[in-house]
């Protein structure tokens, strides 16, 4: 790790590379999982799916499965008035009238084990008479295509309509234009912790789920609508969730059918997904059909952008479809884009509902607009790097499109990346590196370099009426401090950076504090893990109830030492005047004073943070979403081989502007897992999706990178500190997957002089074009 | 039917009756309560329930309990000897290697056993002995470090 620093840190905690709070737990085998989770006489509930994509249910016939020994429920839409539920409001738990997808639920059982539950399944009889059903979008647009849903007036479930600048007429007064079309598939999260949900009633009605979920709050509400019962009767828990990316941020059908079924049963009941359920029934990312046009001054002056996409929605709505809003800021706010248009149409097909994913939109947009500054700087003859190094974002700007960047370390991110991967800039000489070295001209195999930059949001993102996060922090008689905060750990750390911004604020020891985040009845409102925000925003919300607990702490020491409360200092689980370590008291002790007494008082402070920041406008979607954004770039160097298209990525240099490394080791450890999930991205993942169906849903034959697939990536953080992020901190839990395929795209331009447009890029369509181009 | 079956699992002797359709991971987890051999796939693809299997990696998804009579098994649970976590499970957690943590027990088993058979493996020998254990948050940049300064004696 090499680490850039504008302003060196002058911290205890904060900066340091510490393990994760719960690192001992799971290296032993003793964290606790959903799947872990056991209560007494809890069932097995197994979910029957439509497999047919689109057709209308005639009749449900549950008799033979109700009879099985050993099963406690059954349920079918027919029995569950249908309660809608999810961002469009357009799904149910159970389908009563017609299946729109092939993972459309139809019935659901609990039964005493696995077995029979599979058992019951197959027990139960549905007729459907079948409808004509959408795969491609663009058939569902047309005149007269059968509506997936039938209340709606059409398959088209939203346009996102964005421009600013002189539209057409920007690409008339431009020198160069570029122009393509781009086609990039289904992926999916692949957590290694399948989808689970426990659901139990107590006798007063009231329900706890233990979820996999990232929004226990939205689940609390969603749930509530679902079931029909107040969001008070529900109580969310969150064990240890192994692995998320995004996947759980919209409630899925199975979570309230496990409600459903442990009312119908009167007993506990957990779902736990296959690995083939979990590939087919949760979320992927939208597959994108793009064309794209940008456009350059013969100066090097990036002119115009125009992007219009389709974009698959699948059968149901979720926060995916709101993944636009974060593809038009790349489009229009990546570089200086004097004229940038974006139009997306999200459309309802009988395809696999799609969701949110890890980069939220941003892996998809940035590869076109990627590998279209490297087709710009092409067609210039301009270095692609000291192309892009003439248009980058700078500090204090606001975009066209009304984004604030405030600190920018963008400039800074690619010229490292550029340096360190050994790019040659003088006289645009990467060329030397498509010829193969002197030893093997007969060689098959061809280097290349190439690079991508990303811009992200960094300081939340408000698509939700709130983007706020609560927190509490307490302290005990011992001088235990605990976080109570509202914002859900997946696997990314950030129980640990908070405990850092707690301590380092207190003046504790990391040891000394404890992070409760995992149950609603205790901790206080947040909307839930996404948009890289939960540093940034959970951490100022720390921070903000760190400061009101230390005030009242100080204020008790400062009847004590009988000084200024103001003139007392922190550190090491003492308190004491400024310069005068000899008179210190330790921590505890003042908590103790304060309550061990008439008209005392216990220490909880209390912090909200809610970012200075807006919704977009709703017709013009412009406005200041974030509080800080975030800035990358990726430098990679590739080996393809011209016999067989195989591409193999040699080295990843990445250098992304992260504000402040509260733990620099984790804040490498989202780069890291983000580029092996961009890595994937490029090369290997896709759901093979037909007629609905997804093909590969296995380990096997979906193809996530191994430990044998992943060069050695050389992280680059470099520190701006940003002035709203809590000790400068912003956002990097998603931007170390957006740069990763366009940078490998334009390595491989590099190596052998073909555009690759389709993900991933395999050996076959790599060769396709190779043979193309001969 | 049930059989009857004893196994020695982290040096312990147990007897079980178990359903021969059962396999050696729901024995583990629902019989034994180890429930830090974690199910991901039930393919062997994954890697996640990595046992050592008299001393072999083996995925214990794929083994049936009935198959592991008169075995001797060690879980990611029985790698901490009196109070001590074994090296390679502190050097992960000392590097970052760790962040959900779903996949680690079955890492953390992969890496013992390469440790175990070639006490000074190269960087491409310890890709090669976790290439069976998909991690889907790091990257394995931090795992292969932590495995590599064990083996080097850090």
């Amino acid at each position: 790790m090499w680490r850039m620093a504008s302003n060196p840190p002058a911290f205890s905690i904060v900066g340091q590379r510490i393990p994760k709070l719960d690192a001992i737990d799971k290296a032993t085998g003793h964290a606790e999982y959903g799947h872990d989770v056991h209560l007494p006489g809890t069932l097995v509930g197994k979910i029957l799916y439509a497999d047919v994509p689109h057709a209308r249910i005639l009749s449900v016939d549950v008799s033979r499965a109700k009879r099985l020994l050993g099963v406690k429920a059954v349920i079918t839409g027919a029995d569950n008035p249908a309660r809608k539920f999810g961002y469009g409001a357009d799904n149910t738990p159970l389908k009563a009238d017609k299946v729109r997808t092939r993972r459309d639920e139809v019935a659901a059982v609990a039964a005493v084990d696995e077995d029979t539950a599979e058992e019951a399944l197959e027990l139960i009889r549905v007729e459907y008479a079948p409808l004509p059903a959408l795969f491609d979008p663009a058939a569902a647009l047309a005149e007269g295509a059968p509506l997936v849903h039938e209340d709606k007036a059409s398959n088209l479930f939203t346009r996102y309509n964005y421009s600013h600048g002189d539209g057409e007429r920007a690409f008339d007064a431009a020198d160069v234009v570029v122009e393509g079309d781009f086609d990039l598939p289904y992926v999916t999260h692949g957590a290694m912790e399948t989808s689970f949900c426990l659901a139990a009633f107590d006798l007063q009605g009231r329900v706890t789920l233990w979820s996999t979920t990232q929004i226990p709050f939205l689940l609390q509400r969603d749930l509530a609508e679902a079931l029909g019962i107040p969001g008070r009767d529900i109580r969310v828990i969150q064990p240890a969730i192994g692995g998320a990316f995004g996947r759980g941020l919209d409630v899925y059908p199975f979570e309230p059918i496990a409600a459903l079924l442990a009312k119908a049963a009167g007993k506990p009941v957990r779902i736990a997904f296959t690995r083939e359920e979990e590939f087919i029934a949760s979320a992927t990312r939208q597959p994108a059909q793009v064309h794209v046009r940008s456009a350059a001054k013969r100066d090097g002056t990036l002119w115009a952008r125009d992007a219009r996409l389709l974009l698959d929605a699948g059968a149901y709505i979720s926060w995916g479809a709101v993944t636009p809003l974060v593809m038009m800021e790349t489009v229009a706010s990546l570089y200086h884009v004097p004229h940038a248009r974006f139009v997306a149409d999200v459309v309802y097909t009988n395809n696999p509902p799609t969701g949110a994913m890890r980069g939220y939109g941003n892996p998809q947009s940035t590869f076109f607009v990627e590998v279209q500054m490297d087709e710009l700087a092409d067609r210039l003859g301009m270095d692609p790097v000291e192309f892009r190094l003439r248009n980058a974002n700078g500090p204090n700007e606001e975009t066209p499109q009304g984004l604030r960047i405030t600190s920018c370390g963008l400039r800074e991110c690619i010229g490292e990346a550029a340096r360190r991967i050994g790019w040659q800039t003088k006289d645009n000489s990467r060329q030397k590196d498509r010829e193969p070295q002197a030893e093997d001209k007969a060689s098959h195999l061809r280097q290349g370099i190439g690079i991508a930059a990303t811009l992200n949001v960094g300081g939340g993102a408000r698509i939700y009426r709130s983007d706020g996060c609560g927190a509490t922090v307490k302290v005990d008689d011992f001088g235990r401090v605990t976080l109570i905060t509202g914002s859900t750990e997946i696997g990314q750390g950030s129980e640990t950076a908070l405990a850092q911004i707690v301590a380092e604020c207190m003046g504790v020891c990391l040891e000394d504090v404890t992070v409760l985040n995992s149950d609603t009845s205790v901790k206080p409102w947040d909307v839930g893990t996404h948009a890289s925000r939960t540093t940034f925003i959970a951490g100022n919300a720390a921070r903000r109830a760190a400061e009101d607990a230390k005030r009242q702490i100080l204020e008790a020491a400062a009847k004590l030492l009988r000084v200024p409360a103001a003139d007392l200092e922190t550190r090491g689980r003492l308190i004491f005047p400024r310069g005068e370590a000899s008179r210190a008291v330790s921590f505890d002790k003042v908590v103790r004073s304060m309550h061990y007494r008439e008209g005392g008082n216990v220490v909880v402070g209390t912090g909200w943070y809610d970012p200075p920041t807006h919704l977009v406008d709703k017709d013009t979607y412009k406005g200041n979403i974030s509080a800080a954004y975030g800035f990358g770039a990726q430098a990679v160097k590739v080996e393809v081989d011209i016999e067989t298209g195989k591409v193999r990525v040699l080295r990843i240099v990445a250098a992304h502007d992260v504000g402040r490394a509260i733990n620099p080791m984790y804040v490498e450890g989202q780069i890291e897992g983000g580029i092996q999930m961009g890595i994937g991205y490029a090369l290997t993942e896709q759901l093979q999706v037909r007629e609905g169906r997804i093909l590969n849903p296995s380990f096997l034959d979906y193809r996530v990178p191994t430990a044998l697939d992943m060069p050695p990536v050389e992280s680059v953080i470099i520190e701006t500190a940003d002035p709203e992020g809590p000790y400068g901190a912003k956002g990097v839990g998603e931007m170390g997957v957006t740069p990763t395929a366009p940078a490998i795209a334009n390595a491989i331009y590099n190596a052998v002089g073909v555009r690759m447009t389709q993900l991933p890029m395999t050996a076959e369509r790599v060769l396709r074009e190779l043979k193309k181009k001969e | 039917m049930l059989h009857h079956i004893t196994l020695t699992v982290n040096g312990d002797a147990f007897e079980l009756d178990v359903d021969p359709r059962r396999t050696l991971l729901e024995a583990l987890r629902d019989k034994l309560e180890l429930r830090g051999t974690h199910l991901g796939c039930n393919t062997g693809d994954c890697g996640a329930c990595t046992v050592l299997l008299d001393g072999e990696p083996v995925p214990s998804c794929l083994v049936l309990a009935v198959d592991a009579d008169g075995h001797e098994v060690t879980t990611v649970e029985g790698l901490v000897q009196d109070g001590q976590p074994h090296p390679v499970q502190n050097a992960i957690v000392a590097h970052g290697g760790i962040q959900c943590g779903y996949c680690t027990p079955g890492i953390v088993i992969s890496s013992v056993a390469l440790l175990k058979r070639n006490p000074h493996p190269t960087e491409a020998e310890v890709r090669e002995a976790i290439a069976g254990n998909l991690c889907r948050c790091t990257g394995y940049q931090k795992i292969v470090e932590a495995v590599m300064d064990v083996a080097n004696g850090k």
